[in-house]
């Protein structure tokens, strides 16, 4: 085994830090949210889908219709929530993960 | 020279040069973690690559295509559901994993559990996955090899499996991680580029007027209108109110079984740290997304240019609609000899899809035969990496004879269908555990073990008692009726049933370990004491 085990009392006491404490709630109270919406918007349109056929077959611009652009709309969501938690994670998370973790490995050596 | 001759030699040159990259990689392979995690030494970029080449298989090429070109709007269904599934994977699962687990899934589940009984189940669960989807691979690659090598006989067919099968063995045996991931880097580049090409010809002809050329495509079909909506395949009028339940039991396990299928998550281990893990699956995102985007264009392009009577003379599934359209179009474009050359083009590169896609799922699944079930349940961690490496290398030679067999065997089955059992599996199995282990503080073993256990055993009842195995004209076993569960997919009721499992057991247990999960907390999120990349 080359991973250094700590004493698991260390990980508690990080973990009552109010740095972690901040760091834990700056990435779930992002993640969870928004795991809950592209879901509830996939969802939707799944169900659209099922039992809106009516709805999702209006043509809009030629033969481009409501359930083309819902779907690509999908795209649209999905890449758009990638590009937003990048750089949520980049300015938000990464600089205090990285610092709790430098000082830590420090206190290590 | 023929199509035939000439795809043959294309796959034999991808078929070279990935052997050679792997006998390259074999010789660097010196620790288990070279082995089952390629060093943990690629870059964001190139896992990326390979994260896009182990997931595009020839169920999203072939299949996506093919089911637009028949069903028009439904196949497309498809494609969003394994696209927005992998959100689910960038948010809530590749960093934690990559910061927790070691070599194989079952590394995360069992980080505060009692290791023994979670691993066993996290083992099994693994390795019926992937044979599951290693079968639909297999399967597609007997039925294609007739319409795009000329092997129409079912020994030709059988003897293409067995060659599939001995070349994934070889990758896996002798590359490890790293030969595999190389295997899919390439596959990647191959399929994108050609897919781009065909795709960009196709736009071409029609002006790059994407209405008209689904205008065509639905006159084409005979069935006006209707064939660029939602309804001809899934969830029909006439197939009632549990028809369209099944449509959303289809989404539901497309969208939640990304995130469960083992040899994606292993993915996450190839990279020195989670934020690589993280830029690896926005690369993923991007291929990915693209790649379907331009399947759509594929598979209405089919549907205009060869129309469903030809593609379904050639294969009633659709599963070649895609080569039949780069036939066509390089016909139509560059004459008779310009549609020779693409059509062995696509059909060299559906081959090297299929082998790359077979590759990465015998790495998983003998990995974790390797590390979950043999050094830590049988041998209670009391083994050599050495020995450890070498189970996984007879086991990947077990698993790959195994695939061979039941690929020979299967050959009638429907490809999709195994798919999305897959998808299905993992999602109840695989997923609910997963979750629950990184963000639930009280869930313990008995839950962990009831979750696993509980999703893939509904998953699997409910497969077997559906109309998919016996009881219509299009069932696995005709003679006999026994079902009674009216949907073909299980999702809707096995993915609820395992997270209520795991809800229930982990309430009805006691065990519950503070400074474990402190320290599964502290390590997922910050990297503290998560594995290292090798230094050579």
């Amino acid at each position: 085994m080359t991973t250094q085990h700590h004493d698991s009392s260390v990980y508690e006491q990080i973990r009552a830090t109010d740095r972690f404490q901040e760091l834990r709630r700056r990435y779930r109270s992002w993640a969870f949210p928004m795991t809950v919406a592209f879901l509830v918007w996939y969802l939707l349109y799944v169900v659209l889908s099922a039992f809106a056929r009516d709805f999702m077959a209006i043509k809009v611009l030629g033969n481009i219709n409501i359930a083309l652009i819902f779907g690509l709309l999908q795209f649209v969501s999905t890449f758009a929530i990638s590009w937003a938690y990048a750089r949520h994670s980049a300015a938000k998370l990464d600089p205090l993960a990285d610092e709790l973790r430098g000082e830590i490995e420090k206190v290590e050596k | 020279m023929s199509h035939t001759t000439l795809a043959t030699v294309l796959f034999l040159l991808f078929v070279v040069g990935t052997l050679g990259i792997t006998f390259w990689a074999s010789r660097q392979n010196k620790t288990a973690a070279d082995y089952y995690a390629g060093g943990r030494s690629f870059s964001a970029a190139q896992n990326g690559l390979a994260i896009g080449g182990d997931y595009m298989s020839a169920a999203s090429f072939l299949g996506i295509a093919g089911l637009i070109a028949l069903y028009g709007y439904d196949g497309f269904l498809y494609s969003i559901g394994f696209l927005v599934a992998w959100l689910v994977a960038l948010l809530l699962v590749a960093e934690l994993m990559r910061n927790s687990g070691k070599y194989t899934m079952a590394d995360v589940l069992a980080f505060r559990m009692s290791p023994r009984p979670v691993r066993t189940a996290a083992g099994v669960s693994t390795i019926v996955v992937s044979i599951f989807y290693l079968l639909a691979q297999m399967v597609g690659a007997g039925a294609l090899v007739g319409l795009l090598l000329g092997i129409t006989s079912d020994s030709g067919k059988a003897l293409t499996i067995v060659g599939v099968g001995i070349l994934m063995i070889v990758y896996v045996v002798v590359g490890g991680m790293k030969g595999t991931t190389w295997v899919q880097i390439v596959k990647a580049v191959l399929l994108m580029s050609g897919a781009t090409l065909v795709t960009l010809l196709v736009l071409g002809k029609y002006g790059f007027n994407l209405s008209g050329l689904m205008g065509e495509a639905a006159e084409k079909s005979g069935k006006a209108a209707a064939f660029l909506e939602p309804g001809l395949r899934y969830g029909t009028e006439a197939q009632g109110i549990w028809g369209k339940f099944d449509l959303i039991s289809l989404g539901l396990a497309l969208v939640l079984g990304t995130a469960g299928l083992p040899h994606i998550l292993i993915r996450f281990y190839t990279v020195p740290t989670a934020k690589d893990a993280r830029k690896s699956v926005l690369w993923g995102i991007g291929i990915i997304g693209t790649f379907y985007l331009l399947t759509l264009v594929l598979g209405f392009g089919a549907a205009a240019m060869v129309g469903s009577d030809a593609i379904r003379a050639e294969n009633p599934a659709g599963n070649t609609a895609a080569p039949q359209l780069a036939l066509a179009i390089g016909e139509a474009i560059f004459g008779e000899v310009g549609g020779t050359i693409l059509l062995a083009v696509i059909a060299a590169v559906a081959f090297a899809t299929i082998l790359a896609v077979v590759a990465g799922l015998t790495l998983a699944s003998s990995s974790s035969f390797a590390h979950d079930l043999y050094a830590h349940v049988f041998k209670r961690g009391n083994v050599s990496e050495k020995q450890e490496i070498l189970v996984a290398r007879i086991s990947a030679f077990v698993i790959g004879a195994v695939a061979i067999g039941l690929g020979i065997l299967a050959q009638a089955q429907n490809v999709a269908f195994l798919v999305a059992l897959a998808f299905a599996i993992a999602a109840s199995g695989n997923l609910p555990a997963i979750l629950y282990s990184l963000f639930w503080k009280r869930f313990n073993t008995s839950g962990a073990v009831a979750s696993i256990y509980g999703g893939l055993g509904s998953a699997l009842i409910l497969v077997i008692f559906s109309p998919v195995v016996s009881g219509r004209p299009t069932s696995l076993i005709k003679d006999v009726d026994f079902h009674w569960f009216p949907m073909e997919n299980p999702g809707l009721f096995s993915i609820p049933i395992g997270f209520l499992c795991g809800y229930i057991a982990t309430r009805m247990s006691k065990e519950f370990n503070e400074s474990k999960y402190a320290e599964m907390e502290v390590r997922s999120l910050t990297g503290v004491g998560a594995e290292k990349a090798s230094s050579h």
